[in-house]
């Protein structure tokens, strides 16, 4: 890839349960900047490769380098706050809240209020509170869907809930966003808008590395893509380059590879 | 030694009990993963019955035994029915409250009708046996020998039998039994109704060496939790050397330390657990 | 006039009532009552914070309740401090004590934790029971004194005490509604709805719960002191689980993580034992089965059933 220094980058990444290495000695480098994607068959290990790379499971080997500081088995929310968010596979909101709450929420890492705050109604409180409120409607209208602001999340449609999840991760002002699947169960026509939104998050300055199933929208979309089969690495590279791929095609289509 | 010895018999005996107990908790758990806070008044009611049966009505001792286990399993299988069938797929806070308002329930219904006051059960079984300069009352013989014969019984169903075979499967995977044709709501049932037939042996055989009152349920099951979390919640090997190991570290810690210590054995325990290995000691890992 | 309106007219409204009562009820009893009401109640909302706000369920709740207790309790009965003095340091040993055990407790969730928390309620109660040269035992302890005046305000009369009682519980409800319209309380609602959402934002979410956990032990503590107090005595049954069963009773009946709720059950279901305490025999026997059913068929509880026919247009 380039010369620059990526953003993330996987040394060795290994991941098992009992017996079984969901991730095998994955090494992957994530440009900033740019969209890479992360492809492969069920149960190729892209789930749980992310949730190494957030922080949601602690690896079994292997190292974790985010900005060039290592960040290998910090938690979750420590993750977050280094500037790591992510969505999840079936999209999670804060149910019975509506959708600027929710998005209000993604920017508690920025503020400081604490008990005292709350109690005393103290001018940070306040100030931070507005603050928050402010900067979830820009995100809103960032997704295009600050028209729903209001409406309680149980009631707006899949694809809305799409962009309130990835706007809920934009709300921390991320570094890296993790997309898990951001395309799933809605319409092409949705699925180009939903693209189209990813670019412009690329453009504010967010470098994105999102798992897919949807071949022409990864294809469209990605700079770079890894393959990932039974938890190893079997190719990289354009979408150019992944598509004339023999190994990649074999993976999909089940075949044994020698 | 012979007190060593004395005490090791002792040991086993209350371990028999903490075991059988322990084992009926596992098993509403690894099937419906609700800690069944009232499993406790299930193990009462089998000692009130067996109560009710010698003193009474005068029955013997099997007979009482048997009148426990079918009104208890009774119980067992209606609470299910009744309080946590319609709970199935809400948050598992609700299911914990619903099973304290049971515990509450039984324990006062108890209360109104024999009220407070400690009972004695007459025991049929009134003879020591003479061993190698121990003595064993008989009906301590009685304890550890019905609940080996019982857990070999389990065993046999869990392993043999095709209902029980569905109990362990639905342990391991709700919706994997779901999608093999498993019936897991009648799973639940009988599971319920197992865990009442574990306790009203457990609280008939225990009845008469010990007091019986409404809240006698309270401290033993707060020990099963400990077994159950120590050998892994859902876990049936577990539970029974939970059991055992709880019971021989109480006795051993009253004999040798001192008598308000071994009651702390369990909380200490608990809290070691807790620090070292939230999952359980014995369970697999993750 | 508009529903907001109402909204905010409504406690208002409830405060005046609360105010005139024993001024319009020449009844002692009935004052004494309330005041035992009102410092459970004050309790319930304690309760709610952790239940309610962030969705664990502590069984030990009561024995926060007999730690605040016993503390106020034996320290103005059999060491001379005054109400004044003792009241923070009860509730400073509520404090430490609720967070050492939230960082054993909170390695676990949902039902660990419920039977962790269990685990530490017994063992209070086990403590306060076989302590007997400090707590008195079985037996309790006795002559806990009223709180001295405060200049020209003396706190020696039932009507006093009830006023003094009133304004904790107020102070109390005015915490837990500041908290829960704060960045605090969106972290407490994040995290009981989506922990693992509240994690990938960044929001520390063990942190969270030993917050939770914290606050509701010392509204527990608040509780058990101002009962200790007002009631003159205490004894280990303050601080047992079946006292934490009658606090989720009132929490569960009135509505859970709503405002009105605590208060609401609390009132409701203390005033109707009062009424027929002639069945009080039957009061498990008849509560027990209520919560099943609260539970079944009205999870939110009387404030979550009020709240739907509000906003049903």
């Amino acid at each position: 890839m380039s010369a620059s220094q990526p953003l993330l980058r996987v040394e060795q990444l290994g991941k098992s349960f009992g017996g079984l290495k969901a991730v095998n000695e994955v090494d992957l480098d994530v440009p900033a900047g740019k969209i890479t994607a992360i492809i492969g068959p069920n149960g190729a290990g892209k789930t749980t490769f992310f949730n190494l790379v957030s922080g949601f499971l602690a690896p079994s080997e292997g190292r974790i380098v985010l900005g060039g500081e290592d960040v290998t088995g910090l938690p979750a929310h420590r993750v977050a706050r280094l500037g790591v968010a992510r969505t999840f596979q079936t999209t999670r909101l804060f149910p019975e809240a509506t959708v600027l709450d929710n998005v209000v929420v993604g920017r508690r890492l920025h503020t400081r209020s604490n008990v005292f705050d709350a109690v005393l109604r103290s001018g940070r409180h306040a100030r931070e509170e507005a603050e928050s409120r402010e900067r979830a409607l820009e995100t809103l209208e960032v997704t295009g869907t600050a028209g729903l602001a209001d409406v309680p999340v149980a009631n707006i449609s899949q694809e809305a809930r799409k962009r309130v999840a990835i706007a809920l991760a934009l709300a921390t002002e991320p570094r890296l966003l993790l997309l898990d699947e951001p395309a799933a169960g809605i319409n092409p026509h949705e699925t180009d808008g939903l693209s189209r939104l990813i670019r412009s998050v690329v453009e504010r300055g967010v470098t994105v590395c999102l798992v897919e199933h949807k071949m022409r929208m990864v294809m469209d979309l990605s700079d770079h893509v890894a393959v990932l089969n039974y938890g190893r690495k079997i190719a990289e590279g354009t979408p150019a380059e992944i598509r004339g791929d023999p190994k990649v095609i074999d993976a999909y289509l089940g075949a044994e590879h020698g | 030694m012979t007190l060593f010895l004395q005490q090791l018999v002792n040991g086993v005996a209350l371990g028999s009990v903490y075991s059988l107990v322990a084992l009926g908790l596992t098993l509403v758990y690894g099937v419906l993963k609700v800690p069944n806070f009232a499993h406790g008044a299930l193990y009462m009611a089998g000692a009130y019955v067996a109560f009710v049966m010698l003193t009474s009505l005068g029955s013997g001792y099997v007979v009482a035994i048997v009148a426990a286990v079918a009104v208890v399993a009774l119980l067992g299988a209606v609470m299910e029915w009744v309080v946590f069938r319609p709970l199935e797929g809400k948050s598992p806070v609700h299911a914990m409250i619903a099973a304290l308002g049971v515990l509450f329930f039984l324990e006062g219904t108890a209360d109104v009708i024999w009220g407070a006051d400690f009972r004695q059960v007459p025991t049929p079984l009134d003879g020591v046996v003479s061993m190698a300069g121990i003595n064993i009352t008989e009906q301590r013989l009685l304890v550890v020998v019905a609940a080996v014969v019982t857990m070999l019984a389990l065993y046999w169903l869990l392993k043999r039998t095709l209902i029980g075979m569905s109990i362990e499967a639905m342990a391991q995977d709700r919706e994997g039994a779901l999608l093999v044709g498993i019936d897991t709501r009648r799973v639940a049932l009988v599971t319920f109704a197992l865990s009442g037939v574990l306790a009203a042996i457990a609280g008939s055989l225990i009845a008469p060496l010990v007091l019986v009152f409404p809240t006698m349920g309270a401290v033993i099951v707060l020990k099963a939790f400990v077994i159950v979390i120590l050998g892994g919640m859902g876990s049936v090997p577990g539970a029974i050397v939970g059991g055992y190991l709880l019971a021989l570290a109480e006795t051993m810690a009253g004999t040798y330390v001192a008598f308000a210590f071994s009651e702390l054995i369990a909380f200490a325990m608990l809290v070691l657990v807790l620090v070292v290995r939230p999952t359980g000691l014995f369970a697999k890992g993750v | 006039m508009s529903r907001a309106l109402a909204a905010r007219l409504l406690p208002v409204g409830l405060l005046v009532v609360a105010i005139v009562f024993p001024l319009l009820v020449d009844n002692p009893y009935l004052v004494s009552v309330a005041v035992t009401a009102f410092v459970i109640a004050i309790a319930v909302y304690g309760l709610d914070v952790l239940l309610g706000y962030t969705g664990q369920l502590s069984l030990a709740h009561a024995g926060f309740f007999g730690v605040g207790g016993y503390t106020i309790g034996i320290l103005t009965a059999d060491h001379g401090f005054n109400f004044w003095t003792a009241l923070p340091l009860a509730l400073g040993l509520t404090v430490v004590l609720a967070h050492l055990i939230g960082l054993a407790a909170l390695r676990t969730r949902h039902d660990y934790f419920a039977i962790f928390t269990l685990a530490v309620g017994v063992m209070i109660v086990i403590i306060i029971d076989r302590w007997e040269e400090v707590t008195g035992g079985t037996d309790g302890l006795i002559g806990i004194p009223p709180p001295p005046p405060i200049g020209p305000l003396r706190f020696d009369t039932l009507t006093a005490q009830y006023y003094l009682v009133l304004a904790f519980l107020v102070f109390t409800i005015y915490v837990v509604w500041a908290l829960m319209h704060s960045l605090v309380g969106r972290t407490f609602l994040a995290v009981r709805n989506s922990e693992d959402l509240a994690r990938a934002v960044g929001i520390d979410a063990g942190r969270t719960y030993q917050l939770s956990f914290v606050i509701s032990a010392a509204l527990a503590g608040l509780g058990g002191a101002l009962y200790a107090v007002f009631l003159g005595y205490i004894g280990p049954a303050m601080g047992n689980v079946q006292m934490t069963f009658m606090m989720l009773v009132y929490l569960m009946i009135g509505g859970v993580a709503s405002l009105a709720g605590p208060l609401v059950g609390t009132l409701l279901v203390m005033g109707l034992m009062q009424a027929l305490s002639a069945f009080n025999e039957y009061q498990m026997m008849v509560l027990g089965p209520i919560l099943v059913v609260v539970i079944i068929f009205f999870p939110h509880g009387l404030a979550g059933q009020a709240r739907r026919l509000l906003s049903r247009p």
